[in-house]
């Protein structure tokens, strides 16, 4: 398999499982900024359990929870990435969520707006910052998965290996020129999302 | 053309099994050409994964859906369910650098587990070299980590598999090391996973174990 099909399965599994996670991250980490709901800080210790823990024993975890057809697939891929991607957006999100001054919202609704357009145009937008900062991080981090990957969607070439599962496979090899290619090519990659993220999220002056 | 076309697409065979075998990270080359020459002659599809040994039998254990198994070693392979397991290929240990007396520093794979150290270590108390040499020994996470200490100058000589190095020196008392292969007991598709183990033990497919410096057995 080239090097270059290798990133672009890589890049377009990492994109869509931050498009995935991103709606029900949103939900959570606004219901956490909100909400006063018992089991909360529970809930909150679970979804940052991935970012404490050693990737491979979250990949364990998954190992053993995850249906036996999705394992070794790429929606293994997908499931890792979203797991280990998921706490940066939660928690930078409802950080954000909870910076929106709350009386905003309450003067839309004195004007008459629905709680869906009071979200919309006044929550979603004055967060919108700190949000897009949290998906970036989660975005990066889904771009780097390994520990949990190797685990539930293994090695195989053409199908489930990522940039890299493919660099830890090439330097077991020996193969170290091949894993440096890999390794030049990541950071390029790498700096590209960093620079155009900067970009998106700068405030304009 | 459109006639050859047809006659092409009829002459595939109407169900396709697919399997999927995971495979020692040593054996890899030669498994990826293995593989390729059965898909060709059987038209079933094989789907590889390559991995440590260790971390392939812990995939196995929680369910993972495979139906070939290849380990580097019997301990490995002992913590699967398997239904069918045949004793596949062997190697040898090489030592790689300075002579063992002239060393100062000599880089195994890791002794307490990893198999390429275990071997080594077995094969030096054997000939009554540990007790002497242990005060030496640099213990490396995998046996190419070992290799590399040795090219990159940070240890005089490293005892590795024969196949991981063509300028090494082979040792021929090395302990026995085996390669087993199975049919998982678990394996969904057990028929075409029987026939790509018999494969495995075909002529064509010792010519390519034996091409990438493997012993067949």
């Amino acid at each position: 398999m080239s090097d270059a099909s290798i990133i672009w399965f890589t890049l377009r599994m990492a994109a869509l499982a931050t498009a995935l996670l991103i709606p029900p991250a949103l939900a959570l980490g606004l219901a956490l900024a909100r909400g006063r709901w018992r089991g909360k800080s529970i809930i909150e210790t679970i979804v940052a359990l991935p970012l404490v823990m050693p990737p491979v024993a979250t990949g364990l975890i998954l190992l053993k929870l995850v249906p036996h057809s999705v394992v070794f697939t790429w929606r293994a891929v997908i499931l890792a990435m979203m797991v280990m991607a998921t706490p940066f957006v939660v928690r930078a999100s409802r950080i954000a969520f909870e910076g929106v001054p709350l009386r905003y919202e309450q003067i839309a609704r004195t004007l008459g707006a629905n709680e869906t357009r009071v979200f919309f145009t006044i929550t979603l937008p004055l967060a919108l910052r700190g949000i897009a900062g949290g998906v970036v991080l989660g975005f990066a981090r889904a771009l780097g998965e390994f520990g949990a990957t190797i685990l539930v969607a293994g090695n195989i070439p053409g199908r489930t290996t990522t940039l890299a599962v493919a660099i830890y496979d090439r330097v077991q090899l020996g193969r170290d020129a091949q894993a440096w290619d890999l390794v030049a090519a990541g950071i390029i990659v790498a700096f590209v999302a960093i620079w155009l993220s900067e970009k998106l999220t700068r405030r304009r002056a | 053309m459109f006639r050859l076309l047809l006659i092409a697409l009829l002459a595939l065979p109407l169900q396709a099994a697919e399997i999927t075998v995971s495979a020692a990270a040593s054996l890899s080359d030669a498994m990826t050409e293995v593989a390729h020459v059965y898909e060709a002659k059987s038209g079933d599809k094989v789907v590889l994964n390559f991995g440590a040994s260790s971390i392939l039998a812990t995939q196995i254990v929680n369910g993972a859906p495979v139906d070939v198994f290849l380990s580097a070693d019997d301990a490995q392979m002992n913590r699967v369910a398997t239904a069918i397991r045949v004793p596949l290929l062997s190697n040898k240990l090489a030592i790689v650098g300075a002579p063992l007396p002239k060393a100062r520093r000599i880089a195994i794979a890791n002794p307490e587990g990893v198999p390429a150290g275990v071997y080594a270590k077995q094969w030096l108390v054997h000939r009554g070299l540990w007790a002497s040499l242990a005060p030496k020994i640099i213990p490396a996470e995998n046996v190419r980590a070992a290799l590399a200490a040795v090219l990159n100058g940070n240890a005089d000589t490293a005892i590795v598999y024969a196949t991981d190095s063509r300028v090494g020196q082979v040792i021929e008392d090395s302990p026995s090391i085996s390669y087993p292969a199975a049919v998982l007991r678990d394996a969904k598709n057990a028929a075409a996973a029987r026939r790509f183990l018999d494969f495995l033990q075909s002529r064509d497919a010792a010519t390519i174990f034996r091409k990438y410096g493997f012993i067949v057995k």
